[in-house]
């Protein structure tokens, strides 16, 4: 039971993937220019880990060596066209802000990353807990970015007025704002895993 | 003219890295000197160009046509890898040198989000094939461009004193809000 917990904790702390393995870096600069949009990405990210981390460590056995990353880019990008479908039709105004985004979850260095080095090697329900642990990891990471962004920007926070408009730092929403508060972000995460 | 227009576009304006934040990864990847940083360009120039241009007449000719598009995410990331597996292949029976100079370089690209990117936006803006083409070619100059240059303040920063936390990463993506906030100077240059 305690290992089971530890997966989890691994990928949102521990391994955490935007702030430790730096995995994943176009959608999570890109998408977190409101704390919604972020979390969105996150949770969309997390939907297509747990499946893909599911059902590949399913086939594991039956797909022979030398076409496994092709045969786990199909399972991948099949549960992202299923997402991409589901989100279109029940929610279009998150599909729409996250648009090109969202196919790109096929190309995200995480998911794929996970089913080599974790689903290809372990049972399913490990690979799931895998998946849910790096998908709320990665959901954090981003609903943190877009929070400070989003505050520091607009002043708003998950559409709620903060800080009077007029004093919000529009760069912080525009693309220099996002390479800044991430690099701050890290730099923080940095030097609280030296000291502990 | 218009080919002009969507040139600077996709060089200055909407810069691939710094301001649609693709290709990310290639881009703090191997950014460390001025010489992989060319090589890396190279190759994104050449698969891109040619993955467009393929990904394009697929769309149009068999997705299109038989009402399969739901199926745009899934064909095109196979005929990207397998399109840069095939190139590689090709390069090392042709071109020696070349091979040496890209080699390395084309594995990293088929993980490269710019390309798969590149091909779901010319279809999205429904671009006709030359124009998709002349896009990607610029967009792969535009990331050239980005990628020299912040490779180029890499090894200047290299020589410095750095603080603890922010080695690595940090410093990176600072420097490339940095490149970020230079190039949003461009911005109202030309309209699409």
């Amino acid at each position: 039971m305690k290992n089971k917990v530890g997966i989890i904790l691994n990928g949102l702390i521990k391994e955490n993937p935007t702030f430790v393995l730096v995995l994943g870096m176009c959608p999570t600069l890109a998408t977190t220019t409101s704390a919604i949009n972020g979390i969105g990405m996150g949770l969309a990210t997390a939907f297509v880990l747990i499946f893909s981390n599911m059902v590949i460590s399913l086939i594991k056995n039956l797909v022979p060596d030398n076409v496994r990353i092709p045969s786990f880019i199909v399972v991948i990008a099949t549960f992202v066209t299923i997402l991409e479908l589901v989100m279109q039709a029940y929610l279009p105004a998150l599909h729409e802000s996250l648009g090109l985004f969202i196919p790109l979850i096929v190309v995200n260095c995480i998911v794929l990353g996970r089913a080599e080095a974790f689903a290809s090697k372990n049972s399913v329900l490990d690979s799931a807990l895998d998946g849910i642990g790096m998908g709320l990891g990665f959901t954090f990471a981003l609903g943190l970015l877009g929070m400070i962004r989003e505050l520091l920007g607009a002043g708003t926070l998950f559409g709620l007025q903060i800080i009077p408009e007029d004093y919000g730092m529009l760069m912080f929403i525009l693309a220099p704002g996002a390479f800044v508060s991430l690099a701050y972000l890290i730099a923080i995460v940095n030097r609280i895993r030296k000291v502990s | 003219m218009i080919y002009i227009t969507i040139f600077i576009a996709a060089v200055f304006v909407n810069n691939i890295v710094l301001s649609q934040f693709l290709g990310i990864c290639p881009f703090l990847g191997v950014s460390k000197k001025i010489s992989t940083a060319l090589g890396m360009s190279g190759g994104v120039a050449f698969v891109l160009t040619l993955s467009t241009l393929i990904t394009w007449l697929i769309f149009r000719y068999l997705l299109e046509p038989f009402e399969l598009a739901f199926l745009q995410t899934i064909s095109f990331i196979l005929v990207i890898a397998a399109l840069v597996q095939l190139v590689e292949i090709i390069i090392k029976k042709i071109s020696q040198p070349l091979y040496q100079a890209l080699g390395v370089y084309l594995p990293l690209i088929s993980t490269n989000c710019a390309i798969l990117g590149v091909a779901i936006l010319v279809i999205q803006k429904e671009y006709n094939l030359l124009e998709s083409v002349v896009f990607a070619f610029s967009t792969a100059i535009g990331f050239g461009l980005a990628l020299v240059l912040f490779a180029g303040i890499r090894e200047q920063l290299s020589h410095t004193k750095i603080p603890k936390g922010m080695q690595g990463t940090p410093i990176a993506l600072l420097v490339a809000g940095l490149l970020a906030m230079a190039f949003m100077g461009f911005s109202g240059i030309v309209k699409l």
